[in-house]
């Protein structure tokens, strides 16, 4: 069990980096703490597998220390970390059981016999591989086989944390619910600290109680699925998590009104914000209303998934997106407004707060 | 019920007929050869299996066998885990890699008389590098048994060692990175790296290496004609060459040719057993 924290942490993978832009992670600092489920969400080269690599040791960082309950393990070997991690392809010794795969960490760490066969047990109760304990691990399915990738990092008692690196790519779609089922699971028996890297948000979203977002090298926002949708803290989270994503819009500061073209949206304050080139306006398309009354806007398609409706608009020359309810129709000659609680205002991409920011 | 047109087989004729031309109809005629007495007027008389018979009562031919056999096993012995070693010892990127691939294909690319001819050379104890050296401690390819049988293995090892070991290379690179990041996590020695994922890797192409190397040693002819110009040791195809008897030649051709396959055959058998699994890979608890 361990708490793990990054303390600015950089990373380029060329030697003698120069410019930000040579950092594959440009600072990092992060406490996962102890027994938390984790996810490390982003999109591909956003730095989310060299993290987890920095911190399972398979990489060493540039700069920055990587701390286990407050000791300092950045020059430590991974096999000295008490970490385990699973991969994107199931990786398994196959000429090996279930069973011998299984115990193989605990044989090349000396512990006795007895020891290991209380343990193997366990986990394999645990990833739930009891018809398959005796098989050889060669003929096993992906997803088998990345049960004992688990397994195999749950069986050492002095394990601090499981880190995952997109383990469901390889896994058939109805397995991957199956699986993150049983992963939950076992978080909830082994309160094993687990940090889970992915660019898939419904896998980030559903597994873990933390979510960290990671872009473009940095960790742009930390905290519950909920917290992510609600109040994005920067234009990438709004625009990555949600389906679709929010409507991010450049607009301009008239006092306490947010200027959209020729139509303004009266805030509830006026934020100090002069000299701020970069604003933009953020409303996720569960906020946007479509009436009679509003910023004209036409239509110009519609997108039915099921249960709801996506209308993408055109208002002021700048797309658009709104969900519709089952039942709710489109108006004749459609008009914008905003809820007020769904409204954001980004500076530079950066959330900056506003109170009761209102639409008319 | 769908028809079926049975006009496609005349897609496998052409087919047919080349593997008819090519192996089953000369195979045929060995056979035929060998159940018959050819006399000088080119008459044929049937003789049944008195040629087999012959050849299995025949010392020469059991003896050339068993030095075949004791060859083959040398050969494999060396070469196999030679191999391998150098594979595992072979830069993995950089510019070491196009150098070491390029050194290691040039004795391939030699011809088995050239070979021969080279090591012929070598070994001579009046001009040869290695023949000058080794003169001293009585060393004559020539005059000694012993002597010409290790000069054939030093030069099948230097000759054929590269095989085994591009080979070997080719299933180490095609290892992903994960699995030795994995044995890392898991604490795994060195050897235990070796032993559960880089040999059982490398399986599937080792099995096609022994293989290889098991036919050709075990068919060698080439070398120890040009170096002894098949004097002693006597191997199953300098004995084939020396036999007079067209009968007895075809007989003893084709018990060569069924031992071959049959060792092919066990090899093969034994080694994929267990899906591409190599020897004593069994349980280990």
């Amino acid at each position: 069990m361990a708490r793990i924290d990054l303390d600015n942490i950089r990373h380029a993978y060329a030697p003698n980096p120069q410019a930000e832009t040579d950092y594959a992670l440009r600072l990092v600092n992060q406490t996962f703490d102890d027994g938390g489920a984790y996810a490390l969400l982003g999109p591909s080269g956003c730095g989310k597998t060299s993290l987890l690599n920095i911190i399972s040791g398979l990489v060493s960082p540039t700069e920055g220390r990587v701390l286990f309950n407050g000791d300092d393990m950045t020059s430590r070997p991974t096999e000295k970390r008490n970490i385990a991690q699973v991969f994107q392809f199931p990786v398994v010794y196959d000429s090996m059981t279930v069973r011998e795969n299984l115990a193989f960490p605990l044989r090349n760490r000396g512990v006795k016999r007895v020891e290991i066969a209380k343990r193997v047990d366990e986990v394999i109760d645990i990833v739930g591989l009891q018809a398959l304990a005796d098989r050889r691990a060669r003929g096993l399915t992906a997803d088998e086989k990345q049960k004992i990738s688990l397994g195999r990092g749950l069986v050492r008692a002095d394990v601090g944390a499981i880190l995952f690196d997109e383990p469901l790519t390889v896994i058939d779609p109805h397995m991957k619910w199956q699986l993150r089922a049983s992963l939950r699971e076992v978080h909830r028996r082994t309160a094993t600290t687990m940090i889970y890297v992915t660019h898939d948000q419904t896998e980030a979203l559903t597994f873990a109680s933390k979510v960290v977002v990671m872009y473009d090298g940095l960790i742009v926002q930390v905290g519950t699925p909920a917290e992510l949708f609600d109040c994005p803290s920067h234009t990438f989270v709004g625009y990555f998590i949600g389906s679709p994503g929010m409507n991010i819009v450049p607009a301009s500061l008239n006092g306490a009104n947010l200027q959209l073209g020729a139509h303004s949206v009266p805030l509830a304050s006026a934020p100090r914000l002069e000299g701020q080139p970069n604003l933009e306006f953020g409303v996720r398309p569960e906020f946007v209303r479509l009436g009679a009354q509003g910023i004209p806007a036409t239509v110009s398609r519609v997108e039915d998934a099921g249960r709801y409706r996506v209308v993408h608009l055109t208002m002021e020359g700048k797309a658009i997106a709104a969900l519709l309810r089952e039942g709710e129709e489109i108006p004749a000659s459609p008009h914008i407004a905003f809820d007020p609680i769904g409204v954001h205002l980004y500076a530079d991409s950066w959330r900056v707060a506003v109170a009761g920011a209102g639409a008319q | 019920m769908k028809p079926v047109n049975h006009g496609a087989w005349f897609l496998v004729l052409p087919m047919l007929i080349i593997v008819a031309f090519t192996a089953v109809i000369p195979l045929m005629t060995v056979v035929n050869y060998s159940v018959q007495y050819v006399a000088t007027n080119a008459q044929f008389h049937w003789v049944g299996d008195l040629w087999f018979r012959e050849v299995l009562h025949s010392e020469k031919f059991w003896n050339a066998l068993w030095r075949n056999l004791v060859f083959s096993g040398c050969i494999l012995a060396i070469e196999i885990p030679l191999g391998v070693l150098i594979a595992l010892n072979m830069p993995r990127k950089g510019w070491g890699v196009p150098v070491c691939l390029v050194l290691m294909a040039l004795p391939l690319l030699v011809p088995w008389y050239v070979v021969g001819m080279i090591w012929q050379m070598f070994g001579r104890v009046d001009i040869g590098l290695m023949g000058v050296m080794l003169r001293d401690i009585g060393y004559n390819y020539e005059g000694d048994p012993i002597d010409a049988w290790f000069t054939l293995i030093l030069m099948d090892v230097w000759h054929w060692t590269s095989l085994v070991a591009l080979l070997a290379y080719a299933g180490l690179v095609s290892i992903p990175d994960a699995y030795y990041q994995a044995a890392r996590i898991d604490g795994a020695s060195k050897w235990s790296v070796f032993r559960y994922i880089q040999l059982p890797k490398m399986a599937r192409v080792l099995t096609i290496a022994v293989l290889l190397r098991f036919m050709d040693s075990f068919m060698i002819f080439t070398e120890p004609f040009a170096v002894i110009a098949g004097g002693d040791p006597v191997f199953l195809s300098t004995e084939l060459k020396q036999t007079v008897e067209l009968g007895q030649k075809a007989a003893m051709s084709l018990i060569y040719f069924l031992i071959i396959l049959l060792m092919s055959w066990i090899f093969y058998t034994v080694m994929t057993r267990d899906d591409g699994e190599p020897i004593g890979q069994g349980g280990a608890s």
